[in-house]
């Protein structure tokens, strides 16, 4: 994928996270001045699916925003070559994309 | 004693880059004179203290874009530049313009300066395109305050002279990134009703290393002798791409 189709879904992506960091800002809040434990969290989120769907459309959005970010610094900034930032990059797009399922799946399903 | 006399009891040092890529400094004890540019300092160098010094100058009032030069680490064009506004506890150091290979001293390799400005096709295309007039036609009429005189007017003033090549982080970092001057030319003719290669253009700013690779740190509009900025004509290029990406012409 060349420059301009990242640069475009990069744009997309963060405009997209937007809402979902508000929301998830207010979640903290929310939580915290009401003093939730984690038992009385997880007690709202498990088994939802519209938390599911949230958090889990929320970590595909910030990894691929964040995935698109670390090729340019890896290009720019390292002696790697465009091809190596490129595998490097798609690497941490699938990190992000599996630690943040199993953090969605442990607060929804487990 | 003459106010010519009086004038030149003041010295200056200069340190002064000599050899290519892997030369060194050279320091020269140099008269001071009321209104001296960085250029007078230079010539003055190589006609009274050192032969050898290369340099590249020719119009010394800030048209031909020929004599940038690093002074004290930034690129400034040197023939407007008074010595005055850039000295330092009276020591000024003048080294080539960065991100262009050194052929000798103070005289840098344009070649991939121009070369990515023809990459970025910053050349007028005239008739020979499709989509373009032909002497059977009117030519168009542009009213000077429409949209795209007004966007062209704000960047055609270059002289390229390199400065904000020198001055981008991003042609530092990334070899392929046509640079501040030639998207900035590319972006006037993207604007320009008679140019007839605009979808060929805009193909050529959107590919890797074009208008996107840019940060907008905007070292360019600081630096531009002209007052130019580049950054928002690179800006423009990246809404053109989009929209023409979006519509499928790209």
């Amino acid at each position: 994928m060349g420059d301009l189709r990242l640069y475009i879904l990069q744009r997309v992506t963060a405009a997209a996270m937007v809402p979902f960091i508000l929301a998830h800002l207010f979640v903290i809040f929310y939580a915290t001045s009401h003093g939730l434990s984690a038992a009385a969290i997880l007690s709202r989120t498990q088994g939802s699916i519209g938390w599911g769907l949230f958090y889990g459309l929320f970590v595909l959005l910030a990894a691929v925003h964040g995935a698109i970010g670390v090729r340019s610094v890896l290009r720019e900034w390292t002696p790697l070559g465009a091809k190596a930032s490129d595998v490097v990059a798609a690497g941490f797009l699938l990190l992000l994309l599996l630690l943040g399922a199993r953090a969605v799946f442990a607060v929804v399903m487990a | 004693m003459s106010t010519m006399a009086k004038a030149v009891t003041e010295h200056i040092s200069v340190r002064i880059w000599r050899g290519g890529e892997d030369g060194q400094y050279q320091t020269f004890s140099v008269p001071l004179r009321e209104n001296q540019t960085v250029l007078d300092i230079v010539t003055w160098i190589q006609r009274y203290a050192e032969p050898t010094v290369a340099y590249r100058f020719s119009c010394r009032v800030g048209m031909c874009g020929s004599c940038g030069m690093t002074v004290n680490g930034q690129p400034r064009w040197t023939c407007r530049t008074h010595i005055s506004k850039v000295i330092e506890d009276g020591k000024v150091e003048i080294g080539p313009l960065a991100n262009l290979p050194v052929i000798k001293d103070l005289a840098v390799d344009m070649t991939p300066f121009f070369k990515k400005w023809q990459k970025a096709q910053g050349t007028f295309s005239g008739s020979i395109f499709p989509g373009s007039t032909t002497r059977h036609e009117d030519m168009p009429r542009i009213a000077p305050r429409s949209a795209g005189r007004v966007a062209t007017d704000a960047a055609i003033e270059c002289i390229n002279c390199g400065v904000c090549f020198a001055a981008c982080d991003t042609v530092r970092w990334n070899s392929d990134y046509l640079g501040p001057a030639a998207l900035n030319r590319a972006w006037t003719l993207a604007n320009d009703e008679r140019d007839g290669a605009h979808r060929n253009r805009l193909r050529a700013v959107a590919k890797d290393g074009g208008c996107h690779a840019c940060h907008s740190h905007q070292s360019c509009e600081q630096l531009c002798p002209k007052g130019l900025n580049p950054t928002t004509s690179i800006a423009g290029l990246k809404r053109l791409t989009m929209k023409a990406y979006i519509r499928g012409e790209l």
